[in-house]
């Protein structure tokens, strides 16, 4: 995935998405302001500067999807596992609530279940079918809608053909107006995504961790 | 005080067995009731979900991890301290060890339960169980709690062993005391002890096996739990030094424990005649070197992070010393450092109640040590909009404290059951003396005897 800071105004469109595709509870004020909001993709809000002279800075954070994620080996049921595409897998049901993946992410962009998930009427109605609902104590994260990509190439493979590029689009990158986030095949070097992902601009989020995100940051270049 | 022969000996240290007082029921019932609160608690916890801890995004760990590392750490009273007690042949061991090796096991056993605890699933925590399951899948051996699993039941094992195996002669002694039901039961715990020579010769050696054998178990268990810490990359927990850092600690709060379970012992169990106003002198003067210890581990970590000047790690270093944890900070260094250093660099001071004070300081210092550890760094991990704040709220309370009451507990009752001192390692050590002076002259510091 690449995202723009340039294109993207913090509106906060990809974060409602995110919760109506993945089915993520919203956990009400009283819990949220204990530090139990979920939010498999937040927009973070900077200042930059010395009032009067400061800006604004939006950077939406998910799941960087590392390929050396520290979230990955500190599991011990391998709920916390990489894909064979690539992905950080998350399994719920294998998941016993150690806590230690979040513990161990830099970005902290994994969610606990504090209690069974609830969502008041009539939101019940729009639950996501192809996305399981998570039980109190497992961990949970960003996917980048993993069903979409199965479902995707599994459309392609009944059709006999490639997948194309921008034929999978996360929830996020669906729904940002400014088309801020973009999606594809890192490995595909003329894909959208490995363009921008090559672009001077670009930057991971926390490099020097050597945890080999593959979210690509192209930085603001607008001067003050 | 007259000398205790070999009959006082076994009176006086056989009484809380054949004894029992209306005080004692009274103790038990009112720790058990605490100890039951606390496991409604957990079920209440379970029933209603986690969110009824204070843990929240982004600190994941807090309460139950501190107590988990808390109690490992006391568990090193016994077996690591009376293990290498034995090896040197220190003297004035035999009336210690057996109450150090009780805090181990106990310890041990609270300790483990806190990853249970904790978990999200706690009815799941089997899964970290290596066996041929349905899901078709292994434990991830990858993983610092894994490891902390088998470490654990390395030690829990190691150390039970250690405990039980001297502990056959005195059940004998009591299987020939007593008479009936109770006679069976430790006749059966004697396992057939006879006394005879071959016995004591087999004995005598597999306790030096277990003596050298458990001190790199009980190093490497500490070693593991702080791995749990410095494996992750998290600011300040991400650090070399961890391991040793952890030991020194775990042996620093050990012997704290140990301290104030023996002046309970000596108090309650009028056990004056045998838990002398030395051994307190002696472990106090132990007490101080783990503390200047633990101080040197402290400056180093906290100098070379200052000096380092890492953004998220001097983040972290600030929030503890200057930011809202300094008071906590500050009373670990004061109970950790300067009341120890104060009361047991002083002969004066270095009485029983000298060495009690400044136990106690160590054990609450110790543990505000390992809360600084858990939660400034989770708060105040690399991304500041992610930062955020941790208060416990009751249920962590409750159990935290049932987890001291059940401590009290297991030790009053296995006082009440086992003598607490080694009957026969006591007598041993009295013919000792006249039988082989030369050979024990260099350990003439802090003797029984002048």
């Amino acid at each position: 995935m690449a995202v723009d800071l340039d294109r993207c105004t913090g509106c906060g469109a990809c974060v409602t998405a995110c919760h109506a595709e993945n089915n993520i509870p919203t956990v009400g004020p009283a819990q949220a302001a204990r530090g139990r909001a979920m939010h498999w993709l937040r927009v973070e809000r900077y200042w930059e500067g010395e009032f009067p002279d400061v800006r604004l800075k939006f950077r939406p954070v998910m799941c960087q999807q590392c390929d050396a994620a520290p979230c990955e080996p500190v599991c011990p049921t391998f709920a916390s596992h990489h894909t064979s595409e690539g992905l950080n897998a998350q399994v719920y049901n294998r998941c016993i609530g150690t806590r230690y993946c979040a513990n161990a992410c830099p970005y902290n962009v994994r969610f606990f279940d504090f209690f069974n998930p609830q969502w008041p009427k009539p939101l019940h109605l729009q639950l996501n079918p192809d996305v399981s609902v998570r039980e109190v104590g497992v961990m949970e994260k960003c996917t980048f809608c993993v069903q979409r990509i199965k479902a995707a190439g599994i459309d392609a493979r009944a059709a006999n053909r490639e997948l194309k590029d921008g034929e999978v689009q996360p929830a996020c990158v669906q729904t940002c107006t400014a088309k801020a986030l973009v999606f594809g095949d890192l490995n595909d070097p003329d894909s959208d995504v490995a363009r921008l992902a090559r672009s001077p601009r670009g930057g991971k989020l926390l490099e020097e961790l050597g945890t080999l995100p593959n979210v690509t940051y192209l930085e603001r270049q607008t001067q003050v | 005080m007259s000398e205790p022969t070999a009959r006082t000996i076994s009176d006086d240290l056989l009484r809380p067995l054949l004894r029992t007082s209306w005080r004692f029921y009274l103790l038990v019932a009112f720790l058990g009731g605490i100890v039951l609160t606390g496991l409604c608690t957990w079920i209440y916890q379970m029933w209603m979900g986690f969110g009824m801890t204070g843990i929240n995004n982004p600190i994941f760990w807090a309460f139950y991890i501190t107590n988990f590392v808390f109690w490992i750490g006391i568990s090193h009273a016994g077996t690591l301290i009376s293990a290498i007690l034995r090896l040197v042949n220190a003297g004035w061991r035999r009336p210690v060890t057996r109450c150090a090796e009780v805090i181990t096991v106990f310890a041990l056993m609270i300790g483990a339960m806190f990853p249970i605890i904790h978990l999200g699933r706690p009815w799941l925590f089997f899964w970290l169980v290596p066996y041929p399951n349905q899901r078709m899948i292994w434990p991830n051996f990858r993983s610092p709690l894994v490891w902390d699993f088998f470490a654990i039941n390395t030690y829990l094992t190691g150390s039970v062993l250690f405990l039980l195996l001297p502990m056959i002669p005195d059940f004998a002694l009591v299987r020939d005391r007593t008479i009936g039901l109770r006679s069976r039961i430790y006749g059966a715990l004697a396992l057939g002890w006879k006394g005879t020579p071959k016995q004591w010769h087999r004995l005598e050696s597999a306790m030096s096996i277990m003596a050298i054998a458990i001190i790199p178990v009980a190093v490497s268990v500490h070693t593991v739990v702080s791995f749990d810490f410095s494996m992750a990359p998290v600011p300040m927990w991400h650090s070399t030094m961890f391991g040793p850092y952890f030991v020194a600690g775990a042996i620093f709060s050990g012997i704290a424990a140990l301290i104030i379970a023996m002046a309970a012992l000596r108090k309650f169990l009028h056990l004056e005649a045998y838990l002398h106003p030395v051994h307190f002198q002696n472990l106090g003067k132990l007490l101080l070197m783990m503390s200047l210890l633990w101080a040197y581990f402290v400056f180093a970590e906290r100098l070379t992070i200052w000096y380092g000047n890492d953004t998220a790690e001097v983040a972290v270093l600030n929030v503890t010393q200057q930011g809202s944890f300094a008071p906590l900070y500050w009373t670990m260094v004061v109970c950790n450092f300067v009341l120890p250093l104060f009361i047991l660099s002083q002969k004066r001071l270095r009485t029983i109640a000298g060495c009690v004070i400044a136990a106690c300081g160590v054990c609450v210092g110790m543990w505000l040590e390992r809360f600084l550890i858990v939660v400034p760094s989770l708060g105040h991990k690399f991304l500041p909009y992610a930062w955020g704040h941790y208060r416990p709220r009751p249920v962590e309370l409750v159990i935290t404290i049932s987890t001291f009451a059940a401590m009290t507990l297991l030790y009053t009752l296995f006082s009440k059951f086992v003598p607490i001192i080694s009957i026969w390692e006591l007598k041993v050590g009295g013919h000792d003396v006249h039988e082989t002076p030369l050979a024990r002259s260099e350990h003439a510091v802090g003797e029984l005897r002048p």
